[in-house]
């Protein structure tokens, strides 16, 4: 009984500092946005009207390229995301599963994925691949020698099988995750493997992983400007043009880090909601 | 078809070998990461510490340091800090009168990584900190120690064997982050990497080469962190 106040009367140190952290969160933003106020104000912004003129006559229409870019960001991320999930499911099911001979592979690719630097891989990918293509005649001729010319499927294609190594390493810790009963349940009913997989193996384990989902998505799209080191004008490579073409080095720096901080809040509170649609009993 | 023909000479050690290159390069490389990483770890430890104990100011600008840090690229973060960092610094000086300087480009590397790495080296070692039972520092307040006894004492080593899977991940993160620093033109391994490339047009072995190194790199960080995290965890029961 003599505990009981003592205890009701000492603050609890993580509540309390989340919430006061969080009203103060809310002045700092409106410092920030008050700073990056002034830096609208004073910086020169001219070149984002869309009948902005450059001084040799031409009409670049930066915010219609940022439009565009802004697609190609996104085309980038999406599709990466959706491709490489659907990949990263088998790879990540044969490393719990598979014969030994694939689980090895699916390790070594999600260990070289994981180790190297995205940067590395994308270059080996449009450099180092697309140096030697040229020199086979049958690929020349091909009809998807269009496609083997242009910077963007390289980069669609090194940040799917990206996403893919990572999400398949988290897809495994979430198979190994559903408790053994489940299964053994599944299966003394009398569903075939691929039922149990398909009925309660994979929606359980999807449902572990999800919360780590939306970090992963957040990680994929700060990893799409790097497409621009291979010709591809997405936000950061329109950025970086305007940056050279007009002589500024923050206004178009600061355009493109509030796209992504916008983008990136965007996709955590998406998320968000749908992880609040889906039931889960926590604990 | 010449090219195509991988010509492993091209990797030697002495030129007209590139492999002294390459290894600079690395060299290079993990410098930079380890001082980027050193950076971060105070700037996450100090970070950590004023997010538990500090002010609501304080806090609040932890907040929006942290969520800023992790939430744009940190391609455009370096590229802000590589532009705002050397002017803010030469603007200081002039408005001292001393000369201006020309940044090395070492330093800049390790100052640019290093903040980024400070946002997210903050929310591993709270997180850490926050995982030590109350009670052990409530035990170590009421044998009256001072709150610096207390930190080196109790919460200091409590807290790296919570901290070691995050920050050997950040290690990770750190060591293919300084990739990115080819872009804005750093010489590591990336840059050494193209150059060699780029001059002897034998892209693919030169990549494949690079990509080696890195794993390698990698490799050899998960065994040193695996090890040390089992001598951290000696004595503690394994959870899960």
């Amino acid at each position: 009984m003599t505990d009981q106040p003592i205890i009701a009367a000492r603050s609890n140190p993580i509540t309390d500092g989340t919430w006061r952290s969080m009203k103060i969160f809310g002045y700092i933003t409106i410092a920030i946005l008050i700073a990056v106020g002034l830096a609208a104000w004073l910086g020169q912004w001219g070149w984002l009207d869309p009948a902005f003129v450059k001084s040799n006559g031409v009409a670049p229409k930066y915010l219609e390229q940022f439009g565009y870019g802004l697609i190609r960001t996104l085309t980038l991320l999406i599709v990466s995301v959706v491709i490489g999930y659907a990949l990263a499911i088998p790879i990540g099911l044969v490393q719990v599963t598979g014969p030994r001979p694939l689980a090895w592979l699916a390790s070594g690719f999600c260990t070289f994925i994981r180790g190297t630097p995205l940067l590395v891989q994308l270059w080996l990918f449009y450099f180092g691949f697309g140096s030697l293509f040229p020199q086979i005649p049958w690929i020349r001729q091909s009809f998807f020698w269009e496609y083997l010319r242009d910077g963007f499927n390289y980069a669609l294609f090194a940040f799917t099988l990206s996403f893919a190594g990572y999400e398949a390493e988290i897809m495994r810790g979430g198979f190994l995750g559903v408790p053994k009963g489940e299964l053994e349940a599944a299966r003394a009913i009398g569903m075939s493997s691929f039922t149990v997989l398909r009925r309660i193996w994979l929606p359980r384990a999807l449902m572990l992983v999800l919360p780590t989902l939306s970090g992963e998505v957040v990680s994929q799209l700060k990893s799409t400007p790097l497409a621009a080191t291979v010709t591809v004008f997405d936000v950061y490579g329109i950025g970086r043009e305007v940056q050279q073409d007009m002589f500024l080095t923050y206004e178009p720096l600061l355009l493109i880090a509030a796209i992504y901080g916008t983008l990136t809040a965007i996709i955590a509170t998406a998320f968000k909601f749908v992880e609040n649609l889906i039931p889960t009993r926590r604990g | 078809m010449s090219a195509m023909s991988i010509d492993l000479s091209m990797l030697a050690f002495s030129p007209p070998g590139w492999g002294g290159n390459l290894l600079r390069g690395l060299v290079h490389t993990v410098e930079i990461a380890v001082g980027a990483y050193a950076l971060g770890l105070t700037l996450g430890l100090g970070g950590a510490m004023g997010k538990l104990n500090g002010g609501p100011v304080l806090r609040g600008a932890l907040e929006a340091y942290t969520t800023i840090g992790r939430a744009i690229p940190e391609l455009i973060l370096m590229l802000i800090l590589f532009y705002a960092g050397p002017q803010f610094l030469n603007n200081i000086l002039t408005s001292y009168g001393y000369p201006l300087v020309d940044i090395n480009g070492l330093a800049a590397g390790i100052f640019v990584l290093g903040v980024v790495q400070g946002a997210y080296s903050t929310e591993v070692l709270r997180g850490a900190i926050q995982s030590i039972p109350l009670g052990q520092i409530e035990a170590a307040k009421a044998y009256g120690m001072s709150p610096w006894k207390r930190f080196t004492r109790i919460i200091f080593p409590a807290m790296i064997p919570n901290a070691i899977p995050g920050l050997a991940n950040l290690w990770l993160n750190v060591t293919k982050d300084t990739a990115l620093l080819a872009v804005v033109g750093f010489s590591e391994l990336m840059l050494e990497t193209r150059q060699a490339a780029g001059t002897s047009k034998a892209y693919f072995m030169f990549y494949v080469a690079a990509a080696l190194l890195y794993l390698a790199l990698s490799q050899v960080s998960i065994l040193i962190f695996s090890w040390i995290e089992q001598r951290q965890r000696r004595g503690i029961a394994r959870v899960a």
